[in-house]
């Protein structure tokens, strides 16, 4: 069976933007661990001990604490779309498993409709670009860009879901190819190679944008760190070194 | 140089969000630091044929030395939460005191010359080469920022524009454009000791002074010890106690703690200053060699505890950095430290802050106070940006919001926090911290106090408040100087240990 270019330029997508996507964000990790943090910074109040700091840590990235307190209506918008995109892309491990895992079967209703919350929650974080003057001020072309590209990637997806369905078995034939590395044919419907010319797009280019900021959190030193100076010494290793000189 | 001629701000009802007017501050410029200041703190007086390459090399040898700089240059995705959190946007409207667009100037630099998307579409991600122009948006924005880190508690990834703050003066320094008001401070307090440049036989003069007062007011000799070598307690104290008021008020107050107490104690004039401008100035060497100072006076005195006085960037200096710079606190095992910790009495925090010491004190019935001495005042307690959010007292975190609040209660009748929101976590600074508190930033600092001036307007207007204490020089200072602009008097200012040396009984407990 001979394989369409459509097919083959989908594949070969999938296969760069994967790599790019892991390679650049295990440099990213490596790189934030290698760096040096020579000085105690929490934000205080902090946690005084480890466990202290995985609940605070929890607590940021399940419910975005710092962030409720910052901006009611950011974190509305920012927890529905995040919140969305968790249950929707569970949701998706079905095309990627077979046979498909239990609780992903339970997650099938809830992310249909999670995709709502998910592109009400990115069309609120737009408008206040626009709305606020000093959101508007602080936006980049490719803050404005990014909103786009994540709309547009749910919206296909919902199309396919709620208007105009695509092959889904094909689909899954299709994905299940790549991960056992025998390429079969993607359905050739406009709607499906959009939606998965997006997504391959925001994987590569997701070590290289602001969306560093998933990992960056967890290794952001104002809050994962334990607030214990005065009992533990912290010294970096190329402050350690001045040490010796004295 | 004349300073010029700017309105003070309007106190509203609330603290309320301007609408952003563009350049609003851009005529700010602190005044630049000469040669031979610049030449003691080896950095050059201005700028050379390189000063490109040498801005854009050091910025990559804090990336590599800083994790805090490397995160937060990638991680911030332009939320927007922060850009109402800065007292200076509050005061001023102008956006690039909004912490994101302050982190910017930099991030804009960093995304051209160390990002894959900077180097290949700097439009699209708004990276931009450096040039003079931005340099000098560094030199002015990057000294309107206190580096009080209230964005640090709103941002989602907890991006604390005081680090970028202290880098871009790093660099600013390492290419010829250092601040004559904070480097200026560096050498007096490696020269001669303290930030004020006074030496020791002055510094002698007016403790005695001090003690004369004291014994005039109170009949009790209470003495203030300098350079008692076998003192049990080593003090550190921002050098505006010795006699600058308010300040001066408090530095009697911890000497009848001490007096009362009984603790032998004494001050070093080797080691006269808690503040360590070194920490403005983001430079981890000039911050250890400040600290280094303490580390001195205590194995030469011998001294078995060091505790530090009302100051808010000398504590967090103190409390989080004192250990890693110097050594002083417990839990090393290397030669450097272990040295210092055999001197240490392993009973005590080290370092301890007097508001820990003086609390313990009340509590435990060694010393006694007379709350209704301060019947004449209606108090509110200011949290120092430092004390609140970078730092910490007794074992519990939240303790620096407790135990002031609970020292104040012991020694007055009547008190009444300001709003939430705008004490402990989310404080507001005083405008005058982090490098700020000099004339040639008055606008700065006068528009920067906006928010703090309107939250104790409120609880002078609703519970006849007339005494705002706190325990930060800078802020003494700060608030003295500019809460007068706003019509509060300026006697409404004062330290913790004001209020306790008002309400001490000197006789010793039983």
């Amino acid at each position: 069976m001979s394989l369409s270019t459509v097919t083959m330029i989908y594949a070969g997508m999938f296969y760069v933007a994967a790599l790019v996507m892991v390679i650049g964000l295990v440099y990213k990790i490596v790189d934030y661990s290698r760096t040096p943090a020579p000085l105690v910074i929490p934000t205080t109040p902090a946690p005084t001990t480890r466990s202290g700091v995985i609940y605070r840590m929890a607590k940021e990235v399940v419910v975005f604490e710092s962030l409720f307190k910052a901006n009611k209506w950011i974190w509305v918008f920012g927890w529905l779309f995040h919140f969305g995109l968790l249950l929707v892309l569970l949701r998706h491990l079905r095309y990627f498993t077979e046979p498909v895992w239990f609780w992903v079967d339970i997650f099938q209703p809830f992310g249909k409709y999670a995709s709502f919350l998910m592109v009400i929650g990115l069309a609120g974080l737009w408008a206040r670009r626009f709305l606020v003057d000093r959101v508007r001020y602080i936006s980049t072309p490719s803050d404005h860009l990014m909103l786009l590209l994540l709309i547009a990637i749910g919206v296909s997806g919902m199309l396919m879901t709620f208007v105009v369905h695509t092959d889904i078995v094909a689909l899954k034939v299709f994905f299940m190819g790549l991960m056992y590395f025998d390429v079969q044919p993607v359905p050739a419907d406009p709607i499906l190679l959009i939606h998965l010319g997006l997504v391959a797009f925001l994987m590569l280019i997701f070590p290289i944008s602001k969306l560093l900021h998933a990992p960056g959190l967890f290794f952001s030193p104002t809050r994962n760190q334990v607030d214990n100076p005065r009992e533990h010494r912290h010294v970096a290793a190329w402050a350690a070194r001045l040490d010796q000189k004295n | 140089m004349a300073v010029a001629k700017f309105d003070i701000p309007e106190m509203k009802d609330d603290i309320e969000i301007p609408k952003l007017r563009e350049g609003a501050m851009s005529h700010i410029k602190s005044f630049p630091a000469p040669e031979k200041v610049q030449d003691f703190m080896g950095y050059p007086h201005e700028l050379g044929e390189d000063w490109k390459e040498r801005a854009i090399d050091k910025m990559g040898e804090l990336l590599g030395k800083y994790r805090s700089l490397k995160v937060f240059l990638d991680a911030c995705v332009h939320c927007g939460a922060c850009t109402d959190k800065c007292h200076y946007y509050l005061g001023t409207s102008d956006p690039k005191n909004m912490p994101v667009a302050r982190q910017d100037l930099m991030r804009q630099v960093y995304r051209r010359y160390f990002t894959t998307a900077g180097k290949l579409f700097p439009k699209l991600v708004g990276a931009k080469d450096l040039t003079q122009d931005i340099l000098g948006d560094w030199y002015n924005y990057y000294h309107q920022c206190s580096e009080c880190r209230r964005c640090s508690v709103y941002c989602p990834y907890g991006i604390d524009t005081a680090e970028i703050t202290m880098a871009g003066r790093e660099i600013l320094n390492h290419v010829g454009m250092g601040q004559k008001y904070s480097n200026e401070i560096l050498g007096k307090v490696q020269k001669i000791g303290n930030n004020l440049g006074l030496p020791g036989p002055a510094l002698i003069d007016t403790l005695e002074g001090l003690e004369e007062d004291i014994e005039a007011d109170t009949g009790v000799a209470v003495k203030i010890p300098l350079d008692v070598k076998g003192a049990e307690v080593l003090f550190i104290t921002p050098s505006a106690d010795y006699f600058a008021e308010p300040h001066v008020e408090s530095l009697m107050g911890y000497a009848k703690v001490f007096h009362a107490a009984g603790i032998s104690w004494t001050m070093s004039s080797h080691a006269s200053e808690a503040g360590n401008f070194g920490l403005f100035n983001g430079n981890y060497e000039t911050m250890r060699a400040v600290a280094m100072r303490i580390r001195d006076a205590a194995l030469e005195l011998g001294c078995k505890r060091i505790v530090v006085g009302e100051c808010g960037h000398a504590w967090r200096v103190a409390y989080s950095f004192w250990n890693t710079l110097t050594g002083i606190g417990y839990g090393a095992d290397d030669p450097f430290s272990v040295e210092l910790q055999k001197q240490l009495d392993h009973n005590y925090p080290q370092p301890q802050h007097i508001c820990e010491l003086t609390n313990d004190l009340i509590k435990s019935g060694k010393i006694k106070v007379d709350p209704s001495l301060n019947d004449d005042l209606v108090v509110t307690y200011h949290d120092s940006c430092n004390v609140a959010r970078a730092s910490r007292m007794g074992t519990e975190p939240g303790g620096q919001f407790i135990i002031p609040r609970e020292l104040i209660k012991s020694v007055v009748n009547n008190y009444h926090d300001m709003a939430d929101g705008t004490i402990g976590e989310a404080t507001f600074c005083c405008g005058g911290g982090g490098g700020v508190l000099t004339d040639d930033l008055l606008e700065v600092r006068v528009k920067g106090a906006l928010p703090r001036a309107t939250a104790l307007n409120n609880v002078v207007k609703e519970h006849k408040v007339n005494f705002m204490a706190m325990i930060c020089a800078i802020c003494k200072a700060q608030f003295t100087k500019v809460l007068p602009m706003y019509g509060f008097d300026m006697s409404m200012v004062g330290g913790v240990h004001q209020l306790v040396s008002k309400a001490i009984k000197l006789e010793k407990a039983e």
